[in-house]
């Protein structure tokens, strides 16, 4: 018997604390978005704040609940949750109500009970990785290796967000990457995705500024330039072949010297020089270290043409595939757009809001931008921006730094994690703390574009407190096993 | 292993939530810490500020009876971004009585930058003004339904009189200037003008109240901001008493009806003055409400200039009623004695003619009753030859050329009047030393070059304000107070001593007596009542001359003095002594005895006697 319960005393109690912490930070802030100025109760069930406590009540219940049931059970029925999460998700659009709630289709409606199956994809789509990744026979060795996890994020990810029309939640599964990078996955992937974020930016951002001689644009040029730079750069390493590398840079000045000049008599799409340098320059890489056998350079030339596939179908993307609310979020994060009425007001609002908190904040229940309800969605997705106005800068860098000791605690528990199962599964957990606080805060601040995903722990909802509750004791619950067995 | 290394990792993905967070706590300082705007907007985000206006100060005149009181408007108020997409405008139009196409013109000129130097989509921008009650009645019961509308309620003027509107001066909107001078003022605010409102702006505007109200995002009012604690009540402005009488104005301005002049009258012992008209003139109710601008530009074309304040802005050359500070210089000197005789040859008087026929020679009294202009000229010339031959080289007569100009200027001539609450007014000439030397060269003038100054012609120059206090100067026997028009007793602090001794004003005022009965005034009397008085003519190269008189009364204690000058009406005897002698005795009386002069005064037309003319 006692062996059997001495686990409770391997849980990592500081974990729980800064948890039970920012769920009451939270409280009080989801308060005060919801305080209205003429309210007379200062608490009622019916409130906003009043349900959230209710739904704290069950997550705290829901966690005691996790930290008593045997460990072993989630390895067993880790791939079982993940088909059962996949067939609940399809079925939700069929539950949804009619139109969807603000246009998503991943709610289901009990009355005025709603709950969003999207935020517990996450924890059976963990669990199935840290199961498939964790197996004893499995090693991260080539591409190969990383095909059924990436179907694992990517089936839950595509049903989100083509089947139910919830973009943010869906992109929350990127943060798997994270975790494949923890197990070996190339850190050049997660360098190309900076690039193909870079290559996106500079070329939606400047891709209708035109250049000053010719014709195109100044976006697709910088980027192909730096692409160029890139393989060039590469080739630069190779101490073999001096002569080569001259007749390259050479060859490379050739073209653009004879666009300039062809440019006095026919104007020249610069578009089109760039582009065929780096598309040149890539063929060549592949092709001569083919013969050479310099198997990194044949991966920088197919790096380079992908990237102009990549490159230009950014612009079309941008232009076609993305819906039109979505391209204004985008062109408004680029400074594109100015549009303080339309698409630009709730992060000014929630600027305003924050700005006005100055260094101490307003007090509790006192913030008059709050209060009169001028931040949309203020107790969800934007309740960083209550939090700025009623408590300052103290407030915010507190909850930011709470934030960070959190994860990086987080970080530290999966690390000590001697089980694979067990250390990618922390892995995971501590992947979407990290993304959820980067994307929702970025979004709040107006650095990165609206993608409605809330802010764990603070935004109001039932759903996403429940799901962050399991994810972090189950964690918990896996810790302290692992730590039971050490001794 | 395979993943012996891989712990590092660790790391590089710890080392991105420190590099996410700090970089969040970086933009948060620079919001929250740095960066002041983000608190202004949040201000006017969701605490709207509405000003009260104060009520301004009110306005009597000297008998208590009220001449300017408050009359409540009605501004129709516009927020252009709170106006929902389905702004009924239609129905909108029909409350307001207007038609579409001007409602479209209207807010054409609220967005056309000239025109509305404030326009913002964020505030309330005035759509229309000055509306009475029963214009914005029916807009007023369905206001609900147009958000964006305010209706707010402003007081202009109102006048229990129609005189005295040069001395009231108006209310009128405030423009950039006045805004740049003193941010107590906001665009479509209301300040003086012109005259007392001008001059008191600061004291009758009051001090505007601050009501701070929560609005929330769909732009309700929620409620005041904490309650009220924050908010600054409207201080109304302080009324005022104007030393003008304003029957008298009344009497003053009926006078010179159909002329082209003014009539300034002053109590000598206060230095308030009790009328100050200038003719032509306007009825103060046409610069107040709707119709300001429109009758603003009206009286701005008219071509007799009825917007310039004649009384105090018009220079003319005193003409011969400058004989009584002339003698009373050369008294104060001793040049003269009041038994020095001079020769008079009438017309055939060499330097200057004589005007009048009398007999010769003459002394003080005569020379003041007859207007003799030899007598003067002579006195003049020995003034400034005083210890000097009068040779070009000498420069005494410089000496005492400067010394003559500060006695003179020192009854308050030639120069404004610099602690005195009259706008606007123009300050004349008595020419200075310089200017002789630049004109003649500085040895090139003697005392016959300038001898038109002894008989008040040439370039002297002052107005009927000055004039008016020259002779309460002459009345007070040797001391002045700033003429005013405030009623309050700090004025009266403001007295200017001439330096000359009473014994010869006592002169003077004797010579003055006998202009009344014996000279060129003695037509014109009220019974029982002995008037002091000189008449005068002002040279005008432009027409007919100018008809000028001063004078006082009673003689012995002077309740009043006055100056009057009608335009282009000739001798002083025929149009100004009438009218001075029926003004001041309606003041001392308080009725007029001479009906018919009066009514024959007040009818005659000298303007159209001078159209026939020419």
């Amino acid at each position: 018997m006692q062996r059997r319960n001495s686990y409770i005393h391997n849980i990592d109690w500081w974990t729980i604390i800064l948890y039970l912490g920012l769920c009451a930070f939270g409280w009080m802030n989801i308060s005060g978005a919801s305080y209205s100025y003429d309210q007379t109760s200062f608490f009622d069930f019916g409130s906003v704040a009043g349900k959230q406590l209710i739904w704290l009540g069950g997550a705290f219940l829901l966690g005691g609940l996790i930290l008593l049931i045997d460990h072993k059970i989630y390895d067993t029925v880790a791939y079982f949750l993940f088909a059962a999460m996949i067939l609940v998700l399809v079925v939700t659009r069929f539950l949804s109500p009619p139109g969807g709630i603000k246009g998503s289709y991943s709610w289901i409606a009990f009355g005025t009970f709603r709950l969003q199956p999207a935020e517990f994809a996450k924890l059976t789509t963990a669990l199935a990785v840290a199961k498939f990744m964790g197996q004893y026979d499995y090693h991260l060795r080539s591409w190969r290796d990383l095909f059924v996890p990436f179907l694992l994020i990517g089936i839950p990810a595509l049903i989100i967000m083509i089947w139910e029309h919830e973009t943010g939640s869906a992109l929350v599964f990127a943060c798997f990457l994270l975790v494949f990078y923890r197990q070996g996955m190339s850190g050049y992937v997660l360098l190309c995705c900076i690039a193909a974020i870079a290559l996106f930016i500079i070329a939606i951002r400047f891709g209708t500024m035109p250049l000053p001689i010719g014709t195109g644009s100044v976006g697709m040029l910088v980027c192909m330039i730096l692409l160029t730079a890139t393989g060039v750069f590469f080739q630069l390493q190779e101490n073999k072949y001096r002569m080569e590398k001259w007749i390259l840079l050479g060859a490379i000045a050739l073209v653009y010297s004879v666009g300039l000049l062809v440019n006095i008599w026919i104007p020249i799409n610069f578009n089109w020089v760039s582009i065929a340098v780096v598309v040149l320059l890539g063929i060549y890489f592949v092709v001569a270290n083919l013969y050479k056998r310099n198997p990194a350079l044949i991966m920088v030339g197919i790096f380079m043409l992908l990237s102009v596939i990549y490159t230009n179908g950014c612009d079309y993307a941008f232009n076609h595939i993305l819906q039109p609310h979505q391209r204004s979020r985008i062109e408004l994060i680029l400074g594109m757009k100015e549009d303080p009425h339309g698409v630009g007001y709730n992060v000014n609002q929630a600027r305003i809001a924050i700005g006005s908190g100055r260094l101490f904040g307003k007090g509790f229940h006192q913030g008059t931008q709050t209060q009169m309800k001028f931040v949309p969605e203020q107790a969800t997705d934007f309740i960083f921006s209550t939090v700025g106005e009623e408590w300052g800068f103290i407030g915010t860098a507190g909850v930011l730094i709470v934030y960070l000791i959190f994860i990086l605690r987080l970080i530290h528990i999966a690390e000590r994690q001697k089980d694979n199962f067990s250390r990618i599964f922390s892995y995971s957990v501590a992947s979407i703390f990290l993304f959820h606080l980067t994307i929702n805060i970025g979004m709040v601040l107006g650095v990165l574009p609206v993608i409605g995903i809330p802010l764990p722990f603070f935004s109001y909802g039932g759903s996403s407190l429940w799901g962050f509750t399991m994810l972090l004791f189950i964690m918990l619950r896996l810790d302290a096993a692992g730590a039971e067995q050490m001794r | 292993m395979i993943n012996d290394n891989l712990y590092r990792r660790q790391y590089v993905i710890s080392g991105m939530a420190v590099f996410v967070v700090i970089a969040y706590l970086a933009l948060l300082f620079n919001l929250q810490v740095i960066d002041q705007s983000t608190n202004d907007q949040a201000e006017g985000n969701a605490i709207i500020k509405q000003t009260i206006y104060p009520a301004r100060g009110l306005i009597y005149d000297r008998n208590d009876s009220l001449l300017v009181y408050n009359q409540p408007i009605y501004e129709v108020m516009m927020t252009m971004n709170e106006m929902p997409e389905d702004f009924d405008t239609l129905t909108f139009c029909r409350l307001l009585r207007i038609d579409k196409q001007m409602f479209d013109q209207r807010i054409l000129d609220l967005q056309d930058r000239r025109k509305n130097p404030g326009w913002s989509t964020y505030t309330q921008q005035v759509f229309m003004s000055q509306l009475k009650k029963e214009d914005i009645a029916l807009l007023q019961e369905e206001l609900y339904k147009f958000r964006g509308i305010e209706i707010r309620n402003r007081t202009i003027r109102n006048y229990n009189c129609h005189e005295a509107a040069h001395i009231l001066g108006s209310v009128g909107e405030v423009n950039w200037d006045d805004i740049n001078a003193d941010n107590y003022y906001k665009m479509g605010d209301y300040s003086g003008r012109d005259g007392i409102e001008r001059t008191y702006e600061t004291e009758l505007r009051g001090v505007k109240g601050v009501r701070k109200l929560l609005r929330d995002s769909k732009g309700r009012i929620k409620g005041r901001y904490k309650n009220g604690e924050d908010d600054e009540p409207a201080q109304a402005g302080k009324d005022m008493q104007l030393t003008i009488d304003i029957r008298l104005q009344q009497i003053a301005e009926k006078l010179l009806r159909g002329k082209i002049g003014s009539i300034v009258a002053i109590e000598p012992s206060t230095g308030e003055v009790l009328a100050l008209a200038s003719s032509p003139t306007w009825d103060p109710q046409l610069m107040a409400g709707k119709e300001r601008s429109k009758n603003y530009i009206k009286l701005l074309n008219d071509k007799n200039r009825p917007l310039f304040n004649r009384a105090t802005q018009a220079t003319y050359p005193p003409g011969s009623t400058f004989k009584t500070v002339q003698a009373l210089v050369c008294l104060d000197d001793h040049v003269i004695t009041p038994h020095t005789p001079y020769v008079c040859n009438g017309r055939n008087s060499t330097t200057i003619k004589c005007t009048h026929s009398h007999g010769s020679p003459v002394t003080l009294l005569s020379g003041i009753e007859q207007s003799c202009n030899p007598y003067f000229w002579n006195a003049f010339r020995d003034y400034l030859q005083k210890g000097n031959n009068g040779s070009k080289n000498s420069k005494k007569l410089h000496e005492r050329y400067i010394q003559w100009r500060e006695s003179v200027m020192r009854f308050g001539l030639g120069s404004r009047f610099e602690d005195t609450d009259i706008y606007p007014q123009k300050g004349g000439n008595i020419p200075s030393e310089e200017y002789y030397n630049r004109r003649y060269g500085e040895k090139g003038w003697i005392a016959l070059t300038i001898r038109s100054l002894s008989i008040g012609q040439g370039e002297i120059l002052v107005t009927p304000l000055q004039l008016a206090n020259q002779t309460a100067t002459i009345a007070n026997g040797g001391y002045y107070i700033t003429p005013h028009l405030n009623r309050n007793d700090s004025m009266k602090l403001h007295v200017h001593q001439t330096g000359i001794d009473r014994h010869y004003f006592d002169l003077v005022r004797e010579g003055m007596g006998r202009v009344m009965t014996a000279g060129t005034g003695r037509h014109y009397s009220i019974a029982d009542v002995a008037i002091c008085g000189k008449t005068g003519t002002a040279q005008n190269s432009h027409g007919k001359d100018h008809s000028i008189f001063i004078g006082f009364a009673p003689k012995d204690d002077p309740k009043i003095a006055i100056a009057v000058i009608v335009e282009n009406a000739g001798y002083g005897s025929t149009w100004a002594v009438p009218i001075a002698t029926l003004v001041m005795e309606y003041y001392l009386k308080g009725e007029i005895e001479h009906t018919d002069l009066f009514e024959r005064m007040s009818n005659s037309n000298t303007t159209q006697l001078n159209a026939k003319k020419e």
